[in-house]
């Protein structure tokens, strides 16, 4: 038994779309909340519109939309009002203020609910979780096709967090990157906040009942923040987030349905498993983020080991071939003299070889003209680092070596030139040795 | 500069603290024998400007009038006010009290003529844009509410960052600018603005030797077209090199005009050395007092 035998397009269908509408809903004004650093900002709004919708089925004693709409956006403006207010006045950083204002009104607005509980239909672990799986059995019809009722109201507030975003796009990038000139030249980056405080809790409430809360604050944070990881553009990081989002619904749903029945159960939540497939989309970007991910980060660690290493095998052979001019190096001395990972340091010599830096005749290994001018040059870096730490730096001569021998690899003919110059340009390092001059080229 | 702005005295009463009448005073006093000018007005007047962050004020009764065509550093102790007084000009925070006029008018109507360029360190440099889109954000103002960037626009933004050296990264992103790059890249910006009077927060800030060197080129291009720079600045020694007349600020302005005249040790120590410490030690106690009731 798969979970799949009970998958019907007309049925789930609905769910997948309504849950890619409401995910690429949050995620478009996500990402601007992301970009200023206020993510959580979706989070306190999408829990505050609470007592908005209490309130706006006390006075209007309906389900209906618009005075829930309405409710729901006052009280999201009051929440990032208040949050500046709280961290103005009260002296504490934004994420405290956001902390205070949300709790509070989240909860008055489930003590309102379960007040009103005995005569109004509203289910506060409905609000939590949504009932994403019901869409399909609202419809209105439209044009004679029966089409779900939520479908038509996520589409909708796609369609304007849509324009809202294309419109407004410079003026949103501006307002993020540097409110400081955006207010300057006129597009003042408080009427920018909050016209994206606006567009969030129609979101959350438009969301809400279908998805739940906890899938609106998943799709405000997680999709644009894995795209954040992925690109280097704006408008590349929204339609990235987008795609995200789109496939965080589309998966969710199937493994809501699928995931539980290999394991025996019946199918779960949507919404849960919609956040969780997004948190695992940022899970993987943020192993193979391009900037600095962490297999990114492992590579280049390695790449940096090697060529490290590759550059001592050339100054041990530069330091050989000093004591004893031309005098050509066995492998087995070399792996000797390697303590640890001889086999890395004979693929490296073969790299070397290939690099031509190294010849390979009957006797060892040899340095070419070309290798031995890589080795003087770090030799010199080398020596020059030891006599800077003695004479400069106060450092004891038998603690100089370790210091110069990762110095070596990371300085310049610019650096070595200075450093030549502060130390009085000498011919021979704190150990007597020579130091080698400088090749013209 | 002549024959534009005249500034419209249109009820006849005028005043000492007119700009126009204001200007005439500051050249004769001067006496670099230019004569008064007509017609001009000056690019940066501000009176009795004071700020106040929770009821401690940041900079306190400020004065001070910049000549058209000049180069102005601002220097002062950490903590003098010199952002909050630039902030204050462009209304970016409240002011408590004082008027800003720019070019004979409030900051609202005259803000296509200034060009700003904050801190470096005040933007996310890991904002997912690149070095172009930075410099094209100089041409908003004047593209205007919910109008795209067209090429043309990005043309005279490639054209900046000629200017400033750093053509080639056109396309990078941002965070993997150098410091120097990341001001270069600021000063773009700032010439696309195309502005009269420019506000410039620490250009000099950790910049390389030969970034320094290309900012100082190209302000005194600026002046050479008639612009007026205010410019924040730490490094002393350079000063009389780079600015035309200097403000010494600590809170209240404690000198300013001709680098010459103005940029003697004394009026130096009189801006680093002992901070007001009356006006510090009463803005305590009110404090204090709030804290009591």
């Amino acid at each position: 038994m798969s979970g799949l035998e009970n998958w019907s397009w007309d049925y789930d269908g609905w769910i997948v779309l309504a849950g890619m509408l409401c995910a690429v809903a949050a995620s478009l004004p996500g990402n601007f909340l992301l970009l200023r650093r206020m993510s959580l900002l979706g989070d306190a709004i999408s829990h505050a519109i609470l007592p908005g919708l209490a309130v706006a089925f006390f006075v209007s004693e309906s389900r209906s939309s618009l005075p829930m709409f309405l409710g729901a956006v006052i009280v999201g403006i009051l929440t990032a009002l208040f949050t500046e207010w709280i961290r103005n006045f009260g002296d504490v950083d934004e994420g405290a203020s956001m902390g205070v204002v949300f709790t509070t009104l989240f909860a008055i607005g489930l003590v309102m609910i379960v007040q009103a509980a005995d005569h109004v239909d509203l289910d506060p672990g409905c609000v939590l979780y949504g009932a994403i799986e019901m869409t399909p059995l609202d419809t209105v019809d439209v044009a004679g096709e029966p089409i779900p009722r939520v479908v038509i109201v996520l589409g909708s507030v796609t369609i304007v967090n849509l324009l809202f975003v294309v419109l407004f796009f410079k003026e949103l990038k501006l307002s993020a990157f540097d409110p400081g000139l955006s207010t300057s030249v006129g597009f003042s980056a408080r009427l920018m906040h909050y016209l994206l405080m606006v567009i969030v809790a129609v979101t959350a409430v438009a969301s809400f009942e279908t998805a739940g809360n906890i899938l609106v604050v998943a799709m405000f944070v997680v999709p644009p923040a894995t795209a954040f990881l992925l690109t280097e553009r704006l408008g590349m990081m929204i339609s990235c987030a987008t795609v995200i989002a789109m496939l965080s619904a589309a998966c969710g749903h199937l493994s809501a349905v699928l995931v539980p029945h290999l394991f025996g159960y019946q199918s779960t939540s949507t919404s849960g498993m919609t956040a969780l497939c997004a948190g695992m989309f940022f899970f993987a970007a943020s192993l193979v983020s391009p900037r600095n991910g962490v297999i990114v980060r492992i590579v280049r660690r390695q790449k940096l080991a090697q060529r490290i290493l590759s550059e001592d095998l050339i100054a041990l052979l530069y330091r050989m071939d000093e004591r004893s001019r031309d005098c050509a190096v066995s492998s087995q001395k070399l792996s000797s003299v390697l303590l640890s990972r001889p086999w890395l340091g004979a693929w490296l010599m073969n790299r070397n070889v290939r690099k031509g830096q190294v010849i390979r005749t009957e006797s060892g290994y040899r340095l070419t003209d070309a290798g031995r001018d890589l080795g003087s040059v770090l030799v010199r870096s080398h020596r020059l680092w030891e006599q800077y730490l003695v004479s400069e730096g106060g450092v004891a001569v038998d603690r100089i070596h370790g210091q110069a021998e990762k110095l070596e690899h990371f300085t310049s003919r610019d650096l070595r030139d200075r450093l030549d110059e502060v130390t009085a340009a000498p011919s021979t390092d704190p150990h007597g040795s020579r130091i080698p001059s400088e090749h013209m080229d | 500069m002549t024959g534009t702005d005249a500034s419209p005295v249109g009820d006849g009463t005028i005043q000492a603290a007119d700009p126009i009448v204001r200007y005439r005073e500051a050249d004769q006093s001067a006496g670099d024998g230019r004569g008064v000018v007509v017609n001009v007005t000056l690019p940066l007047s501000v009176s009795d400007l004071t700020v106040a962050w929770h009821r401690k004020p940041v900079i306190w009764d400020v004065d001070l009038q910049v000549q058209p065509g000049q180069l102005v550093g601002v220097v002062g102790p950490n903590g003098a006010g010199k952002s909050t007084l630039l902030k204050a000009i462009m209304d970016l925070v409240p002011k408590a009290s004082g008027r800003v006029e720019i070019f004979g008018q409030s900051y609202r109507q005259s803000r296509h003529r200034v060009g700003y360029v904050p801190q470096r360190e005040s933007v996310d440099w890991d904002f997912p844009i690149s070095v172009l889109d930075v410099v094209t954000m100089g041409l908003y103002g004047k593209i205007g509410w919910c109008m795209p960037v067209l090429s043309k626009h990005r043309e005279i933004a490639r054209r900046a960052l000629e200017q400033v050296g750093i053509s080639e990264l056109a396309n990078r992103q941002i965070s993997q600018l150098s410091g120097g790059q990341q001001q270069r890249t600021f000063l773009a910006r700032a010439l696309v603005q195309d502005a009269d009077l420019y506000l410039m927060d620490e250009p000099f800030a950790a910049v390389d030797a030969a970034t320094e060197k290309a900012i100082v080129e190209i302000l005194r291009e600026m002046r050479k077209a008639g612009k007026t720079a205010l410019v924040i600045h730490h490094d002393l020694p350079t000063v009389p090199e780079y600015f035309d007349s200097v403000v010494l600020l600590n809170m209240r302005v404690v000198a300013s005009g001709p680098t010459k005249e103005v940029f003697t040790r004394e009026n130096l120590e009189r801006t680093y050395g002992g901070r007001l410490t009356l006006l510090d030690e009463a803005t305590e106690a009110m404090r204090r007092r709030e804290r009591t009731l």
